[in-house]
C-alpha cells in the first residue's frame, strides 16, 4: 500500500509489516503484526491502515483460535491498536468506511476444538464478519451463512460509496454476498451485550441484513467498485475471468475473459476443485478452508468421530508432498487419492465427493503445489557457521560424551532424503493419552520454519518446544545433552531445510 | 507575603548562596503502592516521551497522563518480576526483561520469549537493549541477540567470547558498540562493525582492595554500563566503585576519594563523556565532571523521620549540605532515566520523579 512517499507491506511469513521509504528505497522499520500478516486497507481519511492475518496467533494448545486486526497510525507509522478477533482464524480482506468509524474484516470461525462429526449442524466453520470502529465501540462478529447454506470463505470486501452496502466475495461458494450496512448495524445495536458475543453462531441472523447472493465465476477473490458504485468487478481466480456486476440489478452484467485457453490442465482443473465448497454438505467448506491459500491454517483439529479430544492432529503442509506417501499423521493413507477421496467424503464432506476424474485433477493440483523459497537459506546455498554447527548435530552419531546414539534415534536416519522423511511410522515418545496410537508418520521437514505448530497434534508451539518440552526421555532424537546454544544451532539448521 | 513564608525563603536562599558550586536541584514526587504502583520494589525505570515505564517486582507499570496502568501475568506479561525495560524508538514497542523470560509489549499485546519456547539463552533476563532490528539481552547464562526480522537468536558466552563468567547483568547498545556488564567478569565490548569482542577487567584481579587505581576497571563485579557514544566514553558501575574509560585512560571513582556516597553501585547512566548519574545503595549521585551531588533521604531514622538531604562535594573535596524539602523515595537506588531536565528514579521503596527546580538555580546566579 502506497501513501505519501512511503509504502506499507504486509509480510505473511515474518508476521510483520514493513514501512518502505519510497524516495530512498529502503525499509525504515518493521512493525509487529500477527501471524500471517496478509491484507491491508487504508481508512478513507488516510489516518489508519488496517492489517489482517490469515493465520491465528500462536496460542496455548487446544484453546480457541484468536486473530487480530493490527491498526497502524499512518502519520507516526507505529501500531496503535490491536483489535482482537476471538475464535477467528483465516481473516482475509478488511475495509473501512465512514471516515474509519466503521471497519469490517472477512473471516472464518473454525470449530476445531470439537470433533468434525457434525457437518449437518454447522459445526465445522462459521463464515462471518468482524465489525468494529467508533460506530460500535467494540468488535462484534456477525455471520453471513444461512441455516441450511454456507457461504465460504468470505474473502474480498468492497463498500459502496454511500456506505450503505457491503459486497463480500465467498470464494468456495462462487458468489458475492450483499449486505445492507445500516440494517446490519441496527441489528447489532438492538442486541444486548451478551447477545452480541454470540451473534456469530446464530445462523438465522443473516436474514436481517443479507439482501442478495450474486452468482459469479469460479473462486471469486478480490473485489473493486467503480467510483460511482454502479459496477462491481470480481476477480474469479480459477476461471481467469472478471465478473462485472450491475450493483443495482444485482447480477452479472458481463464477464471479461483474461485469455484462458480452451483446454485446462489437470492442475488448473484441480485448483478449481481445491477452492470449491460445493462438494460438502450444504456447501459448508472445501479444501482451502483448512489449507488456506493452499498452505496450512496453524490449527490442530479433532477430525474424526472417535470421541471428543481423541487423536488431535496438526494441519500439515501441502507443499511438495507428491513423493511423501503415505499420508495422514498415522500414515494410514497410502496415496493422495485415498487421502483426498474416500476419506474426505466419509469424514469431511458428508455428501457427494469427487468423481474419479475430478479426484485425479485435484491430486494433480496438490502434487503441483511447490515449496516456497526458504528465507533462511543463503543465496549462495552455503550454510552459515551456526547452521553448519546445527547440521553437525543433526548428523551426529555420538552424544557429547562419546556414547553412540542408537541408529534409529539419530535425526538423520528418520529425517532423511530430499524431503527429510524416510516415509516410515515410528513412536518417538510424543504420543498423548488421547492418541489411539503413539506411532506417527515421519513428517517431511521442508520449510518447517513456517509450519508451526509442531508435532502430530500441534502441541509444540515452536521448534524449540519439540525438544525443550516434549522430548524428556530422548526418544525423539538425543537432545538432552545439548546446551541451549547448541539446540539453537540445530534449530537454525532445521529452518534451512 | 506571609512573614513566615518570607523567612523560609530567606533562609533557603541563604543556604543556597553558601553552596560553593551550583548543582541541579529537584522537587521530588514519590510514587508507592499507596498511589498506584503495583509494588514498592522498583528495579528500573524507562522514559519514553510522555510515558514512563516502571519495572517492578509485581508487574510492568505505565505512568501516562497522571495515571498508572499496571500489566501483569494476567495480561500476558511473561513473569511478574520485571528487572529492566527498553523501548524501541522506532515502533514504541516495550521490551521487558524479567525473572522468567523476555516480553515484547506492542500496542497492548505481549509476545513472550522463554528458554523453552525460543532461543533465549536463559529465563533470568537482567537487561535488554534495542539496537535497530537487534534486541540484546543480558541473562544469567550469557548474552543473547534476537534479530526481530528473522527470529534468529545468537548466544554469547564463554564459547565464543572472552567471557569467563556468564552471569551477564546489564547490556547497553549504541550504533557502534555494545557493552555487557558481566557480574564477576568485568566488561565485554562488541564492535558492531567488525563483530569482534574485547574484554575489560580489573588489573588487580578480583581482590576488593584497589592496588592499581586508574589503570583499569575498578572491579570485576560489574552491574551496569553506559556508553556515551558521541564522546566515545564508557562508564561502568560495580559493587566496588565506578569507572570511566575514554578509550585510552581509565578514571576510577571510590567513596573515599570522590563524591560517591557508596562504592556499591546498581546503575550508572551517562549524560555524556563528562557527566553521569549513579544509583547507589546510599543515594542518588550526580557527577558533573568536577563536583558531586547526592540526593537521598537521610540514612538514619525511620521512614517517617528521615530528613531529605542534598550533599554537594566540590572539586577540592569541600562538602556542603544544601537544605531541601524533598528527597527520592528511598536511599537504595536501583535505576534512573531522564525526561528532559527531570529525573525518574527507581528505588527499593517506590518510584521518584525529580522535577528540576530551575527557579532556585537561576536565583543563585
Amino acid at each position: 500500500m502506497r501513501r505519501a512517499g512511503s509504502s506499507t507491506v504486509a509480510n505473511r511469513i515474518s508476521n510483520d509489516v514493513s514501512v518502505i521509504d519510497l524516495a530512498r528505497g529502503v525499509e525504515t522499520k518493521r512493525l509487529l503484526a500477527g501471524r500471517g500478516a496478509a491484507y491491508l486497507a487504508l481508512s478513507p481519511d488516510g489516518r489508519s491502515i488496517y492489517c489482517t492475518h490469515i493465520y491465528p496467533q500462536p496460542g496455548a494448545f487446544r484453546t480457541p483460535p484468536e486473530s487480530e486486526v493490527t491498526v497502524i497510525d499512518t502519520r507516526r507509522q507505529i501500531v496503535v491498536e490491536r483489535e482482537r478477533l476471538s475464535n477467528a482464524a483465516g481473516v482475509f480482506h478488511v475495509a473501512a468506511a465512514d471516515h474509519g468509524r466503521l471497519v469490517i474484516a472477512a473471516q472464518l470461525r473454525p470449530k476445531n476444538l470439537i470433533p468434525l462429526a457434525h457437518v449437518e449442524h454447522g459445526w465445522v466453520f462459521g463464515n462471518s464478519l468482524s465489525v468494529f470502529g467508533a460506530e460500535l465501540g467494540e468488535v462484534v462478529q456477525v455471520p453471513i451463512d444461512e441455516l441450511d447454506r454456507y457461504y465460504t470463505p468470505p474473502f474480498g470486501l468492497a463498500i459502496s460509496p454511500d456506505n450503505r452496502q457491503l459486497f463480500v466475495s465467498t470464494t468456495g461458494s462462487d458468489s458475492v454476498t450483499v449486505i445492507e450496512i445500516p440494517k446490519m448495524l441496527a441489528f447489532i445495536r438492538a442486541a444486548s451485550p451478551e447477545q452480541r458475543r454470540s451473534l456469530a453462531n446464530d445462523l438465522s441472523a443473516s436474514a436481517n441484513y443479507v439482501s442478495a447472493r450474486i452468482p459469479v465465476g469460479r473462486a471469486p477473490k478480490g473485489l473493486a467498485l467503480s467510483p460511482d458504485g454502479r459496477r462491481l468487478y470480481v476477480a474469479n481466480r480459477t476461471d481467469d475471468t472478471i465478473s462485472v456486476v450491475d450493483t443495482a440489478a444485482r447480477q452479472v452484467a458481463s464477464t471479461i475473459s483474461l485469455g484462458r485457453g480452451a483446454q485446462l490442465s489437470p492442475e488448473r482443473r484441480g485448483e478449481s476443485l481445491f477452492f470449491s465448497a460445493r462438494f460438502a454438505f450444504q456447501g459448508h467448506f472445501g479444501c482451502a478452508n483448512c489449507h488456506l491459500e493452499a498452505t496450512v491454517d496453524g490449527l490442530s483439529w479433532d477430525l474424526e468421530p472417535d470421541g471428543f479430544g481423541v487423536d488431535i492432529v496438526d494441519n500439515r503442509m501441502l507443499e511438495d508432498v507428491a513423493d511423501t506417501a503415505p499420508y495422514k499423521w498415522n500414515g494410514s493413507n497410502p496415496d493422495l487419492e485415498t487421502e483426498c477421496g474416500p476419506r474426505t467424503e466419509k469424514y469431511f464432506y458428508r455428501a457427494q465427493s469427487y468423481s474419479p476424474a475430478e479426484l485425479a485433477d485435484l491430486v494433480s493440483f496438490i502434487k503441483a503445489i511447490p515449496s516456497r523459497p526458504n528465507r533462511y537459506r543463503r543465496k549462495d546455498g552455503e550454510l552459515t557457521a551456526q547452521q553448519q554447527r546445527g547440521l553437525s548435530i543433526f548428523s551426529r552419531t555420538l552424544t557429547k560424551n562419546g556414547t553412540p546414539i542408537a541408529f534409529d534415534n539419530q535425526c538423520i536416519v528418520c529425517h532423511n532424503g530430499p524431503h527429510y522423511t524416510n516415509l516410515s511410522q515410528v513412536d518417538v515418545g510424543t504420543g498423548k493419552p488421547t492418541d489411539r496410537s503413539p506411532v506417527v508418520d515421519v513428517p517431511q521437514l521442508n520449510n518447517i520454519a513456517i509450519s508451526a505448530p509442531y508435532l502430530h497434534d500441534g502441541s509444540a508451539r515452536t521448534l524449540e518446544e519439540i525438544w525443550t518440552v516434549f522430548n524428556p526421555h530422548d526418544r525423539h532424537g538425543v537432545t538432552n545433552d545439548l546446551s541451549k546454544d547448541e539446540l539453537n544451532d540445530l534449530i537454525e539448521y532445521l529452518k534451512t531445510l | 507575603m506571609n512573614t513566615r513564608i518570607a523567612v523560609l525563603i530567606v533562609v533557603a536562599a541563604g543556604a543556597w548562596a553558601q553552596t560553593p558550586v551550583q548543582m541541579p536541584r529537584y522537587r521530588w514526587e514519590n510514587f508507592t503502592t499507596e498511589n498506584g504502583l503495583p509494588d514498592n520494589h522498583v528495579f528500573q525505570v524507562k522514559v519514553d516521551g510522555a510515558r514512563v515505564w516502571a519495572a517492578t517486582e509485581n508487574g510492568l507499570a505505565l505512568y501516562q497522563n497522571g495515571k498508572w496502568k499496571v500489566y501483569g501475568t494476567q495480561d500476558g506479561l511473561v513473569h511478574r518480576a520485571v528487572l529492566f525495560i527498553d523501548v524501541d524508538p522506532r515502533t514504541g514497542d516495550v521490551w521487558a526483561a524479567t525473572m522468567g523470560g523476555l516480553s515484547r509489549f506492542s500496542a497492548g499485546r505481549f509476545d513472550n520469549y522463554t528458554q523453552l519456547n525460543s532461543g533465549l539463552p536463559n529465563d533470568v533476563v537482567y537487561g535488554v537493549a534495542v539496537q535497530g532490528d537487534a534486541v540484546w539481552v543480558a541473562t544469567a547464562a550469557g548474552g543473547g541477540r534476537l534479530d526481530v526480522k528473522t527470529g534468529q537468536w545468537r548466544h554469547f558466552n564463554e564459547r565464543n567470547t572472552p567471557m569467563y563468567e556468564i552471569w551477564t547483568y546489564a547490556v547497553t547498545a549504541g550504533a557502534e558498540k555494545v557493552y555487557y556488564a558481566v557480574w564477576g567478569g568485568g566488561v565485554l565490548e562488541y564492535d558492531v562493525k567488525t563483530g569482534r569482542w574485547k574484554d575489560y577487567n580489573d588489573p588487580d584481579g578480583e581482590t576488593e582492595i584497589v592496588l592499581l587505581k586508574d589503570q583499569g576497571l575498578i572491579h570485576e563485579i560489574t552491574t551496569s554500563v553506559s556508553w556515551a557514544e558521541k564522546d566515545h566514553v564508557l562508564w561502568v558501575a560495580t559493587y566496588f566503585g565506578a569507572s570511566r574509560y575514554d578509550g585510552r585512560y581509565w578514571k576510577n571513582f571510590l567513596e573515599k576519594d570522590s563524591g560517591l556516597p557508596s562504592n556499591f553501585l546498581n546503575q550508572v547512566k551517562a549524560l555524556d563523556g563528562t557527566r553521569a548519574w549513579f544509583a547507589t545503595d546510599k543515594g542518588l549521585a550526580y557527577y558533573d565532571g568536577t563536583s558531586w551531588a547526592v540526593y537521598r533521604p537521610a540514612l538514619v531514622g525511620t521512614d517517617a523521620t528521615r530528613a531529605p538531604e542534598m550533599i554537594v562535594r566540590d572539586a577540592r573535596g569541600a562538602v556542603t549540605r544544601v537544605p531541601v524539602d524533598t528527597a527520592p523515595a528511598h536511599h537504595y537506588i536501583l535505576g534512573l532515566d531522564f525526561q528532559g531536565d527531570d529525573l525518574w528514579v527507581a528505588t527499593a521503596h517506590g518510584l521518584s520523579h525529580g522535577i528540576r527546580s530551575k527557579l532556585k538555580e537561576t536565583g543563585n546566579k
